[in-house]
Protein backbone atom coordinates (compact mmCIF):
# COMPACT_ATOMS: atom_id res chain seq x y z
CA UNK A 1 0.00 0.00 0.00
CA UNK A 2 1.32 3.33 -1.05
CA UNK A 3 -0.34 5.98 0.66
CA UNK A 4 0.13 9.68 0.90
CA UNK A 5 -2.22 12.94 2.18
CA UNK A 6 -4.33 14.82 -0.85
CA UNK A 7 -2.20 17.20 -2.41
CA UNK A 8 -1.22 20.39 -0.04
CA UNK A 9 -1.67 17.84 3.07
CA UNK A 10 0.53 20.21 5.23
CA UNK A 11 3.99 19.81 5.90
CA UNK A 12 4.72 17.71 9.25
CA UNK A 13 5.46 19.35 12.65
CA UNK A 14 6.46 17.71 15.78
CA UNK A 15 3.38 19.17 17.70
CA UNK A 16 0.96 17.68 15.52
CA UNK A 17 1.25 14.59 16.99
CA UNK A 18 1.87 10.83 15.63
CA UNK A 19 -1.26 10.36 13.48
CA UNK A 20 -0.19 13.87 11.48
CA UNK A 21 3.24 12.60 10.84
CA UNK A 22 2.07 9.29 9.86
CA UNK A 23 -0.89 9.26 7.33
CA UNK A 24 -0.76 5.48 7.10
CA UNK A 25 -1.30 4.75 10.80
CA UNK A 26 -4.29 7.56 9.94
CA UNK A 27 -5.60 5.57 7.51
CA UNK A 28 -5.65 2.35 8.73
CA UNK A 29 -7.81 3.38 11.60
CA UNK A 30 -10.04 4.92 9.39
CA UNK A 31 -10.16 2.33 6.92
CA UNK A 32 -10.06 -0.81 9.49
CA UNK A 33 -13.55 -0.74 11.13
CA UNK A 34 -15.19 -0.89 7.46
CA UNK A 35 -13.06 -3.31 6.32
CA UNK A 36 -13.44 -5.75 9.18
CA UNK A 37 -16.62 -5.14 8.54
CA UNK A 38 -17.78 -5.64 4.98
CA UNK A 39 -14.17 -7.26 3.77
CA UNK A 40 -14.14 -10.01 6.44
CA UNK A 41 -17.27 -10.27 7.94
CA UNK A 42 -19.50 -9.79 4.56
CA UNK A 43 -17.23 -11.28 2.29
CA UNK A 44 -16.36 -13.84 4.34
CA UNK A 45 -19.79 -14.88 4.48
CA UNK A 46 -20.21 -14.33 0.77
CA UNK A 47 -17.16 -17.45 0.88
CA UNK A 48 -18.81 -19.39 3.40
CA UNK A 49 -22.06 -19.08 1.33
CA UNK A 50 -19.93 -20.34 -1.79
CA UNK A 51 -18.02 -23.44 0.04
CA UNK A 52 -21.65 -24.34 1.82
CA UNK A 53 -22.93 -24.60 -1.77
CA UNK A 54 -20.37 -27.69 -2.78
CA UNK A 55 -21.73 -29.66 0.71
CA UNK A 56 -24.83 -31.66 1.02
CA UNK A 57 -27.76 -32.45 3.28
CA UNK A 58 -28.30 -35.77 4.56
CA UNK A 59 -31.73 -37.19 3.31
CA UNK A 60 -32.69 -38.00 6.62
CA UNK A 61 -31.61 -36.30 9.47
CA UNK A 62 -31.30 -32.74 7.40
CA UNK A 63 -27.42 -32.42 8.67
CA UNK A 64 -25.25 -30.88 6.27
CA UNK A 65 -22.39 -33.32 5.22
CA UNK A 66 -19.29 -31.58 4.72
CA UNK A 67 -18.27 -33.60 1.80
CA UNK A 68 -17.27 -32.12 -1.09
CA UNK A 69 -19.26 -32.04 -4.30
CA UNK A 70 -21.15 -30.72 -6.89
CA UNK A 71 -24.23 -32.76 -6.56
CA UNK A 72 -25.92 -29.33 -6.07
CA UNK A 73 -24.73 -27.22 -9.15
CA UNK A 74 -25.75 -30.41 -11.19
CA UNK A 75 -29.41 -30.81 -9.84
CA UNK A 76 -29.67 -27.09 -10.65
CA UNK A 77 -28.72 -27.39 -14.49
CA UNK A 78 -30.23 -30.41 -14.91
CA UNK A 79 -33.25 -30.15 -13.08
CA UNK A 80 -35.95 -28.94 -15.80
CA UNK A 81 -38.08 -26.65 -12.96
CA UNK A 82 -34.91 -25.30 -11.35
CA UNK A 83 -33.92 -23.81 -15.43
CA UNK A 84 -36.89 -22.65 -16.06
CA UNK A 85 -36.99 -20.81 -12.94
CA UNK A 86 -33.95 -19.29 -14.03
CA UNK A 87 -34.63 -18.07 -17.44
CA UNK A 88 -37.61 -16.97 -16.01
CA UNK A 89 -35.79 -14.75 -13.62
CA UNK A 90 -33.00 -13.46 -15.75
CA UNK A 91 -36.02 -12.34 -18.72
CA UNK A 92 -37.72 -10.73 -15.48
CA UNK A 93 -34.91 -8.79 -14.77
CA UNK A 94 -34.11 -7.93 -18.11
CA UNK A 95 -37.60 -6.56 -19.03
CA UNK A 96 -37.89 -4.36 -15.41
CA UNK A 97 -34.74 -2.61 -16.52
CA UNK A 98 -35.74 -2.12 -20.30
CA UNK A 99 -39.16 -0.38 -18.85
CA UNK A 100 -38.04 1.35 -16.33
CA UNK A 101 -35.03 2.34 -18.67
CA UNK A 102 -38.01 3.73 -21.27
CA UNK A 103 -40.59 5.40 -18.38
CA UNK A 104 -37.57 7.57 -16.72
CA UNK A 105 -36.41 8.75 -19.46
CA UNK A 106 -38.69 11.28 -20.39
CA UNK A 107 -39.45 12.07 -17.23
CA UNK A 108 -35.82 12.18 -16.25
CA UNK A 109 -35.41 14.85 -19.27
CA UNK A 110 -38.19 16.66 -18.67
CA UNK A 111 -37.40 17.18 -15.18
CA UNK A 112 -34.09 18.50 -16.07
CA UNK A 113 -33.71 19.83 -18.78
CA UNK A 114 -37.57 21.11 -19.59
CA UNK A 115 -39.20 22.03 -16.32
CA UNK A 116 -38.61 25.30 -14.23
CA UNK A 117 -36.50 25.71 -11.23
CA UNK A 118 -39.87 25.31 -9.31
CA UNK A 119 -41.50 22.84 -11.41
CA UNK A 120 -38.41 21.07 -10.99
CA UNK A 121 -38.26 20.61 -7.14
CA UNK A 122 -41.96 19.58 -6.99
CA UNK A 123 -41.15 16.95 -9.87
CA UNK A 124 -38.12 15.68 -7.81
CA UNK A 125 -40.30 15.74 -4.30
CA UNK A 126 -43.29 14.23 -6.50
CA UNK A 127 -40.78 11.13 -7.51
CA UNK A 128 -39.17 10.38 -4.85
CA UNK A 129 -42.33 9.94 -2.35
CA UNK A 130 -42.49 6.46 -3.42
CA UNK A 131 -38.53 5.89 -2.73
CA UNK A 132 -39.99 6.49 0.91
CA UNK A 133 -42.63 4.23 0.91
CA UNK A 134 -42.00 0.72 2.01
CA UNK A 135 -41.73 -1.58 -0.35
CA UNK A 136 -43.73 -3.78 0.90
CA UNK A 137 -46.69 -1.12 0.89
CA UNK A 138 -45.59 -0.41 -2.48
CA UNK A 139 -46.02 -3.92 -4.01
CA UNK A 140 -49.02 -4.45 -1.45
CA UNK A 141 -50.80 -1.21 -3.79
CA UNK A 142 -50.45 -3.31 -7.03
CA UNK A 143 -51.93 -6.14 -5.42
CA UNK A 144 -54.91 -3.84 -4.82
CA UNK A 145 -54.56 -2.85 -8.09
CA UNK A 146 -54.85 -5.70 -10.11
CA UNK A 147 -57.55 -8.27 -7.64
CA UNK A 148 -60.24 -9.09 -9.13
CA UNK A 149 -63.55 -6.86 -8.65
CA UNK A 150 -60.22 -3.77 -8.30
CA UNK A 151 -60.05 -0.51 -10.02
CA UNK A 152 -58.08 -2.24 -12.93
CA UNK A 153 -60.72 -5.13 -13.33
CA UNK A 154 -63.32 -2.07 -13.40
CA UNK A 155 -62.03 -1.17 -16.28
CA UNK A 156 -61.75 -4.32 -17.45
CA UNK A 157 -57.71 -4.34 -18.33
CA UNK A 158 -56.44 -6.25 -15.26
CA UNK A 159 -54.23 -9.42 -15.87
CA UNK A 160 -54.33 -10.92 -12.48
CA UNK A 161 -51.78 -12.16 -10.67
CA UNK A 162 -49.59 -13.63 -12.89
CA UNK A 163 -46.39 -12.54 -14.49
CA UNK A 164 -47.18 -9.50 -16.33
CA UNK A 165 -48.13 -8.62 -12.85
CA UNK A 166 -45.06 -8.91 -11.18
CA UNK A 167 -43.35 -7.35 -14.04
CA UNK A 168 -45.55 -4.10 -13.62
CA UNK A 169 -45.13 -4.32 -10.03
CA UNK A 170 -41.39 -4.87 -10.29
CA UNK A 171 -40.52 -2.09 -12.34
CA UNK A 172 -42.80 0.15 -10.08
CA UNK A 173 -40.24 -0.36 -7.36
CA UNK A 174 -37.53 0.12 -9.13
CA UNK A 175 -38.64 2.68 -11.08
CA UNK A 176 -36.82 5.66 -9.04
CA UNK A 177 -33.64 4.27 -8.93
CA UNK A 178 -33.40 4.40 -12.54
CA UNK A 179 -35.34 8.10 -12.61
CA UNK A 180 -32.82 8.97 -9.88
CA UNK A 181 -29.44 8.83 -11.51
CA UNK A 182 -30.63 10.09 -15.27
CA UNK A 183 -31.80 12.87 -13.79
CA UNK A 184 -28.28 13.58 -11.69
CA UNK A 185 -26.71 13.26 -14.95
CA UNK A 186 -28.91 15.27 -17.10
CA UNK A 187 -28.88 17.71 -14.68
CA UNK A 188 -25.29 17.97 -14.98
CA UNK A 189 -25.31 18.45 -18.73
CA UNK A 190 -25.05 22.15 -19.60
CA UNK A 191 -27.96 24.02 -20.82
CA UNK A 192 -25.49 25.87 -23.12
CA UNK A 193 -24.28 22.49 -24.89
CA UNK A 194 -27.81 21.32 -25.81
CA UNK A 195 -28.54 24.94 -27.00
CA UNK A 196 -24.95 25.10 -29.10
CA UNK A 197 -25.97 21.40 -30.95
CA UNK A 198 -29.56 23.27 -31.98
CA UNK A 199 -27.26 26.71 -33.09
CA UNK A 200 -25.50 24.26 -35.18
CA UNK A 201 -28.25 22.96 -37.14
CA UNK A 202 -28.64 19.85 -35.29
CA UNK A 203 -32.40 18.47 -35.02
CA UNK A 204 -34.20 17.60 -32.17
CA UNK A 205 -33.51 13.96 -32.80
CA UNK A 206 -29.37 14.50 -33.25
CA UNK A 207 -29.02 16.41 -30.52
CA UNK A 208 -30.61 13.56 -28.35
CA UNK A 209 -27.97 10.84 -29.99
CA UNK A 210 -25.22 12.71 -29.84
CA UNK A 211 -25.63 15.31 -26.80
CA UNK A 212 -28.10 13.79 -24.39
CA UNK A 213 -27.77 10.06 -24.73
CA UNK A 214 -23.93 9.65 -23.90
CA UNK A 215 -24.80 11.23 -20.89
CA UNK A 216 -27.75 9.23 -20.34
CA UNK A 217 -25.83 6.26 -20.66
CA UNK A 218 -23.52 5.46 -17.89
CA UNK A 219 -26.56 7.26 -15.85
CA UNK A 220 -28.90 4.35 -17.12
CA UNK A 221 -26.01 1.84 -16.60
CA UNK A 222 -26.19 2.47 -12.94
CA UNK A 223 -29.76 2.47 -13.14
CA UNK A 224 -29.83 -0.96 -14.40
CA UNK A 225 -27.22 -2.18 -11.87
CA UNK A 226 -30.02 -1.51 -9.18
CA UNK A 227 -33.59 -2.73 -11.45
CA UNK A 228 -31.24 -5.54 -12.08
CA UNK A 229 -29.92 -7.31 -9.29
CA UNK A 230 -33.07 -5.89 -6.90
CA UNK A 231 -35.24 -7.64 -9.41
CA UNK A 232 -33.12 -11.22 -9.15
CA UNK A 233 -33.19 -11.07 -5.77
CA UNK A 234 -36.89 -10.28 -4.80
CA UNK A 235 -39.29 -13.32 -3.74
CA UNK A 236 -41.73 -11.11 -1.93
CA UNK A 237 -43.37 -9.13 -4.46
CA UNK A 238 -43.98 -12.65 -6.97
CA UNK A 239 -45.42 -13.85 -4.28
CA UNK A 240 -47.67 -11.04 -3.43
CA UNK A 241 -48.94 -10.50 -7.14
CA UNK A 242 -47.50 -13.31 -9.25
CA UNK A 243 -49.95 -16.27 -8.22
CA UNK A 244 -48.31 -19.78 -8.00
CA UNK A 245 -45.25 -18.16 -9.95
CA UNK A 246 -41.83 -18.52 -8.65
CA UNK A 247 -38.72 -16.54 -8.84
CA UNK A 248 -34.83 -17.95 -7.75
CA UNK A 249 -35.34 -15.53 -4.57
CA UNK A 250 -38.28 -18.16 -3.55
CA UNK A 251 -36.30 -21.38 -4.33
CA UNK A 252 -33.49 -19.85 -2.14
CA UNK A 253 -36.06 -18.92 0.52
CA UNK A 254 -37.74 -22.12 0.06
CA UNK A 255 -35.07 -24.18 0.36
CA UNK A 256 -33.23 -22.58 3.29
CA UNK A 257 -36.26 -22.38 5.66
CA UNK A 258 -38.83 -24.96 4.55
CA UNK A 259 -37.07 -27.31 3.00
CA UNK A 260 -33.99 -26.74 5.32
CA UNK A 261 -31.51 -27.55 2.54
CA UNK A 262 -29.09 -24.50 2.94
CA UNK A 263 -26.17 -26.15 0.92
CA UNK A 264 -28.71 -26.23 -2.24
CA UNK A 265 -29.93 -22.86 -1.06
CA UNK A 266 -26.28 -21.34 -1.54
CA UNK A 267 -26.13 -22.82 -4.67
CA UNK A 268 -29.11 -21.27 -6.35
CA UNK A 269 -27.91 -18.03 -4.76
CA UNK A 270 -24.42 -18.40 -6.67
CA UNK A 271 -26.67 -17.84 -9.65
CA UNK A 272 -27.31 -14.17 -9.07
CA UNK A 273 -24.36 -13.68 -7.52
CA UNK A 274 -22.34 -14.83 -10.88
CA UNK A 275 -24.52 -12.47 -12.63
CA UNK A 276 -24.22 -9.58 -10.67
CA UNK A 277 -20.50 -10.32 -11.10
CA UNK A 278 -20.41 -10.58 -14.67
CA UNK A 279 -22.85 -7.43 -15.26
CA UNK A 280 -20.39 -5.10 -12.89
CA UNK A 281 -17.35 -5.83 -14.28
CA UNK A 282 -18.78 -5.69 -17.69
CA UNK A 283 -20.12 -2.04 -16.79
CA UNK A 284 -17.01 -1.03 -14.50
CA UNK A 285 -15.66 0.16 -17.94
CA UNK A 286 -18.71 2.63 -18.56
CA UNK A 287 -17.57 4.57 -15.42
CA UNK A 288 -21.08 4.30 -14.22
CA UNK A 289 -19.63 2.71 -10.47
CA UNK A 290 -18.66 6.36 -10.54
CA UNK A 291 -22.32 8.06 -10.30
CA UNK A 292 -23.59 5.16 -7.69
CA UNK B 1 -34.87 25.71 -23.90
CA UNK B 2 -33.53 24.30 -26.98
CA UNK B 3 -35.84 21.65 -27.61
CA UNK B 4 -39.09 22.31 -29.84
CA UNK B 5 -42.52 22.84 -28.48
CA UNK B 6 -43.73 18.86 -29.86
CA UNK B 7 -40.81 17.51 -27.55
CA UNK B 8 -41.31 19.36 -24.93
CA UNK B 9 -45.49 18.32 -25.17
CA UNK B 10 -44.86 14.70 -26.02
CA UNK B 11 -42.38 15.11 -22.57
CA UNK B 12 -44.85 16.83 -20.76
CA UNK B 13 -47.29 13.75 -21.28
CA UNK B 14 -44.97 11.00 -20.38
CA UNK B 15 -43.99 12.96 -17.00
CA UNK B 16 -47.91 13.10 -16.66
CA UNK B 17 -48.86 9.31 -17.45
CA UNK B 18 -45.22 8.48 -15.00
CA UNK B 19 -46.20 10.55 -12.52
CA UNK B 20 -50.14 8.83 -12.49
CA UNK B 21 -48.30 5.78 -12.39
CA UNK B 22 -46.59 6.17 -9.47
CA UNK B 23 -49.28 7.82 -7.54
CA UNK B 24 -52.25 5.76 -8.27
CA UNK B 25 -51.76 2.42 -6.60
CA UNK B 26 -50.57 4.54 -3.44
CA UNK B 27 -53.75 6.31 -3.98
CA UNK B 28 -55.55 3.27 -4.01
CA UNK B 29 -54.17 2.53 -0.94
CA UNK B 30 -55.05 5.46 1.01
CA UNK B 31 -58.87 5.33 -0.38
CA UNK B 32 -59.31 1.95 0.31
CA UNK B 33 -58.34 2.24 4.14
CA UNK B 34 -61.52 4.13 4.66
CA UNK B 35 -63.52 1.54 2.28
CA UNK B 36 -66.42 0.20 4.47
CA UNK B 37 -66.01 -2.91 2.44
CA UNK B 38 -63.73 -5.57 4.15
CA UNK B 39 -63.11 -7.26 0.67
CA UNK B 40 -62.42 -3.95 -0.77
CA UNK B 41 -65.05 -3.54 -3.17
CA UNK B 42 -64.17 -1.48 -5.77
CA UNK B 43 -65.94 1.46 -6.25
CA UNK B 44 -65.98 1.93 -2.57
CA UNK B 45 -70.03 1.18 -1.53
CA UNK B 46 -69.37 3.71 1.56
CA UNK B 47 -66.66 5.03 3.90
CA UNK B 48 -65.87 4.44 7.24
CA UNK B 49 -62.73 5.12 9.71
CA UNK B 50 -63.17 2.12 11.65
CA UNK B 51 -60.06 0.45 10.41
CA UNK B 52 -57.98 3.16 11.36
CA UNK B 53 -59.25 2.91 14.76
CA UNK B 54 -59.21 -1.04 14.65
CA UNK B 55 -55.50 -0.77 13.50
CA UNK B 56 -54.85 2.00 16.47
CA UNK B 57 -55.67 -0.96 18.99
CA UNK B 58 -53.66 -3.41 17.26
CA UNK B 59 -51.31 -4.73 19.28
CA UNK B 60 -49.11 -6.99 16.74
CA UNK B 61 -48.85 -4.21 14.80
CA UNK B 62 -47.78 -2.22 17.86
CA UNK B 63 -44.91 -4.16 19.04
CA UNK B 64 -43.72 -4.78 15.43
CA UNK B 65 -43.38 -0.94 15.00
CA UNK B 66 -41.18 -0.90 18.49
CA UNK B 67 -39.16 -3.54 17.22
CA UNK B 68 -38.39 -1.86 13.53
CA UNK B 69 -37.49 1.50 15.21
CA UNK B 70 -34.92 -0.04 17.70
CA UNK B 71 -33.50 -2.20 15.06
CA UNK B 72 -33.25 1.22 12.55
CA UNK B 73 -31.54 3.13 15.20
CA UNK B 74 -28.89 0.58 16.26
CA UNK B 75 -28.07 -0.56 12.46
CA UNK B 76 -28.05 3.42 11.68
CA UNK B 77 -25.73 4.05 14.51
CA UNK B 78 -23.26 1.41 13.35
CA UNK B 79 -23.52 2.49 9.77
CA UNK B 80 -23.18 6.25 10.80
CA UNK B 81 -20.01 5.58 12.19
CA UNK B 82 -18.63 3.41 10.06
CA UNK B 83 -19.69 4.75 6.60
CA UNK B 84 -17.95 7.91 7.90
CA UNK B 85 -15.23 6.40 8.42
CA UNK B 86 -14.87 4.61 5.05
CA UNK B 87 -16.08 8.44 3.52
CA UNK B 88 -13.28 10.46 5.22
CA UNK B 89 -10.45 7.03 3.96
CA UNK B 90 -12.01 7.00 0.28
CA UNK B 91 -12.06 10.82 0.06
CA UNK B 92 -8.84 11.86 1.83
CA UNK B 93 -6.07 9.53 0.71
CA UNK B 94 -5.37 7.99 -2.45
CA UNK B 95 -4.17 4.45 -2.07
CA UNK B 96 -3.48 0.76 -3.70
CA UNK B 97 -6.91 -1.03 -4.01
CA UNK B 98 -9.24 2.20 -3.24
CA UNK B 99 -11.30 1.45 -6.16
CA UNK B 100 -11.85 -2.21 -5.07
CA UNK B 101 -12.71 -0.73 -1.48
CA UNK B 102 -15.22 1.46 -2.75
CA UNK B 103 -16.65 -1.47 -4.87
CA UNK B 104 -17.18 -3.53 -1.70
CA UNK B 105 -18.81 -1.02 0.23
CA UNK B 106 -21.67 -0.85 -2.21
CA UNK B 107 -21.45 -4.62 -2.71
CA UNK B 108 -24.23 -5.46 0.30
CA UNK B 109 -26.55 -3.33 -2.05
CA UNK B 110 -25.30 -4.11 -5.67
CA UNK B 111 -25.74 -7.61 -4.86
CA UNK B 112 -29.55 -9.29 -4.41
CA UNK B 113 -31.42 -9.06 -0.96
CA UNK B 114 -31.66 -13.22 -1.05
CA UNK B 115 -27.85 -13.08 -1.58
CA UNK B 116 -26.96 -10.75 1.46
CA UNK B 117 -29.28 -12.29 3.56
CA UNK B 118 -28.60 -16.15 2.97
CA UNK B 119 -24.44 -15.52 3.18
CA UNK B 120 -25.26 -13.81 6.43
CA UNK B 121 -27.70 -16.55 7.99
CA UNK B 122 -25.57 -19.03 6.44
CA UNK B 123 -22.42 -17.67 8.44
CA UNK B 124 -24.37 -16.84 12.11
CA UNK B 125 -25.39 -20.70 12.07
CA UNK B 126 -22.73 -22.80 10.87
CA UNK B 127 -19.44 -20.39 11.05
CA UNK B 128 -20.27 -18.57 14.72
CA UNK B 129 -22.93 -20.65 15.82
CA UNK B 130 -24.77 -17.84 16.61
CA UNK B 131 -28.92 -18.48 17.18
CA UNK B 132 -30.52 -15.64 14.76
CA UNK B 133 -32.06 -13.16 16.87
CA UNK B 134 -31.32 -9.26 17.46
CA UNK B 135 -28.21 -9.21 17.06
CA UNK B 136 -27.55 -11.09 13.69
CA UNK B 137 -30.60 -8.63 12.69
CA UNK B 138 -28.97 -5.56 13.31
CA UNK B 139 -26.01 -6.74 12.11
CA UNK B 140 -27.18 -7.74 8.34
CA UNK B 141 -29.13 -4.18 8.49
CA UNK B 142 -26.45 -1.90 9.50
CA UNK B 143 -24.11 -3.84 6.38
CA UNK B 144 -25.85 -2.49 4.11
CA UNK B 145 -26.69 0.61 5.38
CA UNK B 146 -23.59 1.50 5.37
CA UNK B 147 -23.30 2.33 1.86
CA UNK B 148 -26.34 5.26 2.48
CA UNK B 149 -23.95 7.42 5.06
CA UNK B 150 -20.86 6.51 3.04
CA UNK B 151 -22.01 8.17 -0.07
CA UNK B 152 -23.50 11.54 1.16
CA UNK B 153 -20.53 11.40 3.67
CA UNK B 154 -18.04 11.07 0.60
CA UNK B 155 -20.62 13.65 -1.70
CA UNK B 156 -19.88 16.47 0.81
CA UNK B 157 -16.25 15.39 1.95
CA UNK B 158 -15.73 16.01 -2.22
CA UNK B 159 -17.66 19.43 -2.41
CA UNK B 160 -15.79 20.67 0.68
CA UNK B 161 -12.25 19.56 -0.57
CA UNK B 162 -9.97 20.13 2.51
CA UNK B 163 -8.95 23.87 2.73
CA UNK B 164 -10.43 24.27 5.78
CA UNK B 165 -8.88 20.83 7.86
CA UNK B 166 -5.39 22.35 6.02
CA UNK B 167 -5.86 26.08 7.28
CA UNK B 168 -7.28 24.58 10.92
CA UNK B 169 -3.55 22.21 10.98
CA UNK B 170 -1.99 25.21 9.99
CA UNK B 171 -3.34 27.24 12.88
CA UNK B 172 -1.76 24.18 14.78
CA UNK B 173 -5.18 21.79 15.59
CA UNK B 174 -4.43 18.21 15.92
CA UNK B 175 -6.39 15.73 13.94
CA UNK B 176 -8.92 14.92 16.22
CA UNK B 177 -9.58 18.60 17.24
CA UNK B 178 -9.50 19.46 12.97
CA UNK B 179 -12.01 16.19 12.56
CA UNK B 180 -14.18 17.85 15.87
CA UNK B 181 -14.44 21.22 15.07
CA UNK B 182 -13.81 21.38 11.34
CA UNK B 183 -14.58 18.47 9.18
CA UNK B 184 -17.38 17.01 11.73
CA UNK B 185 -19.68 20.20 11.84
CA UNK B 186 -19.57 20.81 7.74
CA UNK B 187 -20.63 17.26 6.87
CA UNK B 188 -23.43 17.36 10.02
CA UNK B 189 -26.32 17.89 7.78
CA UNK B 190 -24.93 14.91 4.95
CA UNK B 191 -24.63 12.78 7.90
CA UNK B 192 -28.15 13.58 9.00
CA UNK B 193 -29.25 13.05 5.24
CA UNK B 194 -27.53 9.63 5.24
CA UNK B 195 -28.68 8.89 9.08
CA UNK B 196 -32.57 9.31 7.84
CA UNK B 197 -32.33 7.06 4.60
CA UNK B 198 -30.36 4.44 6.41
CA UNK B 199 -33.19 4.36 8.97
CA UNK B 200 -35.79 4.50 6.47
CA UNK B 201 -33.88 1.51 4.47
CA UNK B 202 -33.99 -0.56 7.42
CA UNK B 203 -37.12 0.07 9.01
CA UNK B 204 -38.66 -0.81 5.28
CA UNK B 205 -36.08 -3.97 4.72
CA UNK B 206 -38.32 -7.57 4.53
CA UNK B 207 -35.62 -9.49 2.60
CA UNK B 208 -32.92 -9.34 4.41
CA UNK B 209 -34.93 -9.25 7.24
CA UNK B 210 -36.50 -13.04 7.01
CA UNK B 211 -33.47 -14.82 6.85
CA UNK B 212 -31.49 -12.87 9.87
CA UNK B 213 -34.50 -12.18 11.98
CA UNK B 214 -35.26 -15.68 13.26
CA UNK B 215 -38.26 -17.07 14.91
CA UNK B 216 -39.20 -14.76 17.67
CA UNK B 217 -38.77 -11.25 16.01
CA UNK B 218 -41.23 -9.27 13.87
CA UNK B 219 -40.30 -6.12 12.45
CA UNK B 220 -43.14 -4.01 10.89
CA UNK B 221 -42.59 -5.56 7.42
CA UNK B 222 -43.08 -8.75 8.73
CA UNK B 223 -46.04 -8.41 10.37
CA UNK B 224 -47.63 -6.58 7.76
CA UNK B 225 -46.09 -9.51 4.95
CA UNK B 226 -47.33 -12.21 7.48
CA UNK B 227 -51.38 -10.66 7.72
CA UNK B 228 -51.54 -9.66 4.05
CA UNK B 229 -52.95 -13.11 3.51
CA UNK B 230 -55.22 -13.78 6.25
CA UNK B 231 -58.69 -12.35 4.66
CA UNK B 232 -59.68 -10.60 8.29
CA UNK B 233 -56.47 -8.62 8.89
CA UNK B 234 -56.88 -7.12 5.53
CA UNK B 235 -58.44 -4.03 6.36
CA UNK B 236 -56.03 -3.57 9.23
CA UNK B 237 -52.98 -3.88 7.36
CA UNK B 238 -54.48 -1.54 4.66
CA UNK B 239 -55.19 0.98 7.38
CA UNK B 240 -51.11 0.11 8.45
CA UNK B 241 -49.80 0.22 4.70
CA UNK B 242 -51.79 3.55 3.97
CA UNK B 243 -50.60 5.06 7.58
CA UNK B 244 -46.80 4.34 5.89
CA UNK B 245 -47.34 6.12 2.90
CA UNK B 246 -48.80 9.25 4.61
CA UNK B 247 -45.82 8.96 7.40
CA UNK B 248 -42.82 8.75 4.55
CA UNK B 249 -43.83 12.33 3.94
CA UNK B 250 -41.96 13.35 7.44
CA UNK B 251 -38.45 12.08 5.45
CA UNK B 252 -38.61 13.75 2.52
CA UNK B 253 -39.72 16.99 4.21
CA UNK B 254 -36.90 16.38 6.56
CA UNK B 255 -34.16 15.58 3.89
CA UNK B 256 -35.43 18.56 1.77
CA UNK B 257 -34.61 20.76 5.16
CA UNK B 258 -31.54 18.94 5.82
CA UNK B 259 -29.99 19.56 2.07
CA UNK B 260 -31.23 21.08 -1.39
CA UNK B 261 -32.97 19.06 -3.95
CA UNK B 262 -29.23 18.07 -5.36
CA UNK B 263 -27.87 16.72 -2.63
CA UNK B 264 -31.50 14.96 -1.53
CA UNK B 265 -30.93 13.37 -5.08
CA UNK B 266 -27.29 12.31 -3.78
CA UNK B 267 -29.01 11.01 -0.86
CA UNK B 268 -31.36 8.65 -2.28
CA UNK B 269 -29.15 6.85 -4.66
Amino acid sequence: MTSQPLPGGGAASPRWGVLHRRPRLRLGLLLGPPMLWLGVLYLGSLAALFITSLWTVDPFGGNIERVWNLDNYRDLFTIDVYRTITIRTLLIAVTVTVIDTLLAFPIALYMAKVASPRLQRALVIAVLTPLWASYLVKAYAWRGMFASGGPLDDLGITPGYGLVATVVTLSYLWLPYMILPMYAGLERLPNSLIEASADLGATTRTTMRRVVLPVLFPAAVAGSIFTFSLTLGDYIAVKIVGGANQMLGNVVYDSFLTGNNLPFAAAVATIPVVTMVIYLGAVRRTGALDSL
Amino acid sequence: MSFSRATRGVLLVFTGFVLLFIHVPLALVVLNSFNISRTFEWPPPGYTTQWWSAAWDSEGARNAIVVSVEVALVATAIALALGTMAGLALQRFRFFGRDTVSLLIILPIALPGVVTGIALANAFLTMFGIELGMLTLVVSHATFCIVTVFNNAIARLRRLGGNLEEASMDLGAGTFRTFWSITLPMMRSALLAGALLSFALSFDEIIVTTFTAGQGIQTLPLWIYQNLFRPNQAPVVNVVAAALIVLSIIPIWLSQKLAGTDESVAAAR
